[in-house]
């Protein structure tokens, strides 16, 4: 089980973003923990300018800008 | 608002042929020369057969929306490849490294400059604020970086230097940084930080530095093109109306009349640009055509910069945003800096330039 978490304010990136991560998890049959931080100061805390950022198991793998579907594939079979 | 978030760069999966991308870039590139060149006979055709009286209004009005709409998009298109281009060779993360434990002064000049080139978004203005203020950027630095990030961007230059010409693109890059850099010094020198929602302070974060594993230059090329897709995609329906309302004022509106309001007689011309234009909202692929119209039409360069500037730097729905960090007492702080500065920016060019 991946722990995955979503960074992002809620805007429309953001969501998309969290759905590709699902998608993808889905297709690759990886069983993750998605959650979404929509809180300033905990985005913060992990260390990102830009959002939406990706965080799997702790550690930031993306950050800013929508990823692109082959990576998050990668990061999740990592 | 404006522009969100390019794509960003990323290690490709396995290593694509650089070869068939180079020649399809050239290509596309040679394609865009051909048509753009064919662009005003085309056009200028196109008029001839519409039963319109030749040399009126109307067809004056016609021909510019014509032959502009298409060379606008063309224009942008080619700026905002170059520029997606340039921009992956920088990130947030990266620029706030770079900007880190800098002095004010230095820190201000480097993030000004830095804003025109990093991928910025003013959906992540808050997180990037909170990133830079809490990794140890001077606050008067992350400010100039705002300033300048939403202001002088390649939208904005691309186009006055393809409509309007490279001196006024210049001036623009010019003014921009200098408001930013003054404005970003002014408010590092009020010592405004007790001015920041409490929470912001609280927050302690490791920067992380993101694997920028090796970019290729097909990555490249792929990133510039996603930033067409994104950007173009977005912007293409408000350059049209831009168009169209600087096609009206192109065949309708007097030249006495903009000279008269907007003129370089006119001393009040641009603190009324400014205070009109700070709660006015619209990006600048939308705006500058109608600058283009205006000062064809005899309005002051330093007025209807003035103007320009703050439309695009200061608007409702990033103060919004920046609600969420700042004080209001802050807020008004920065919109009154950066206004006076824009005032003076606009002022100054108008003294000093006899048209």
């Amino acid at each position: 089980m991946k722990d995955v978490k979503v960074l992002g304010p809620g805007c429309n990136r953001c969501q998309v973003t969290a759905h590709m991560v699902q998608a993808a998890a889905d297709r690759l049959g990886v069983a993750i923990a998605l959650e979404k931080v929509t809180d300033y100061a905990a985005i913060a805390a992990f260390g990102i300018a830009a959002t939406p950022g990706i965080v799997i198991d702790g550690k930031v793998v993306h950050a800013g800008g929508l990823p692109k579907a082959e990576n998050i594939a990668l990061w999740l079979s990592a | 608002m404006s522009r969100c978030c390019p794509a960003p760069i990323v290690a490709p999966v396995k290593p694509a042929s650089a070869l068939p991308w180079l020649v399809w870039t050239a290509g596309a590139l040679l394609a865009w020369g051909v048509i753009y060149a064919a662009l005003e006979p085309v056009s200028g055709w196109v008029v001839s057969t519409l039963p319109i009286e030749p040399g009126s209004d109307l067809e004056e009005a016609i021909a510019f929306f014509l032959y502009d709409t298409p060379k606008v998009l063309m224009l942008l298109t080619l700026v905002v490849f170059g520029m997606g281009v340039v921009r992956s060779y920088f990130s947030a993360e990266r620029t706030r490294a770079l900007l880190t434990g800098r002095h004010e002064g230095v820190g201000n000049v480097a993030a000004a400059s830095l804003g025109i080139v990093t991928p910025f978004c003013s959906c992540s203005a808050v997180p990037l604020f909170i990133g830079f203020v809490s990794a140890g950027v001077p606050l008067g630095v992350t400010f100039s970086f705002l300033i300048a990030a939403p202001m002088v961007n390649e939208v904005a230059l691309g186009l006055l230097f393809a409509l309007v010409g490279w001196q006024v693109a210049l001036t623009y890059l010019g003014f921009g940084l200098g408001v930013a850099i003054l404005s970003g010094w002014v408010i590092g020198r009020l010592h405004l930080e007790g001015w920041l929602e409490p929470w912001v302070l609280k927050v302690r974060s490791q920067a992380v530095d993101l694997p920028v594993a090796s970019v290729t230059l097909v990555e490249r090329i792929r990133a510039g093109i996603d930033a067409i897709k994104d950007i173009v995609g977005k912007v293409w329906m408000w350059i049209i109306a831009g168009i169209a309302l600087g096609a009206f004022i192109h065949g309708y509106v007097p030249v006495e009349l903009i000279a008269a309001i907007m003129g370089r007689d006119a001393w009040w011309s641009v603190p009324a640009a400014v205070v009109i234009g700070i709660p006015m909202y619209s990006n600048a692929a939308g705006i500058i055509p109608v600058i283009q119209a205006l000062l064809a039409k005899g309005a002051a360069l330093g007025t209807v910069i003035a103007f320009m500037m703050s439309v695009i730097a200061l608007s409702a729905p990033e103060m919004i945003i920046l609600r969420k960090v700042l004080s209001m007492k802050l807020i008004a702080v920065f919109v009154g800096v950066v206004g006076l500065g824009i005032l003076a920016v606009g002022t100054l060019f108008n003294i000093l330039f006899v048209a």
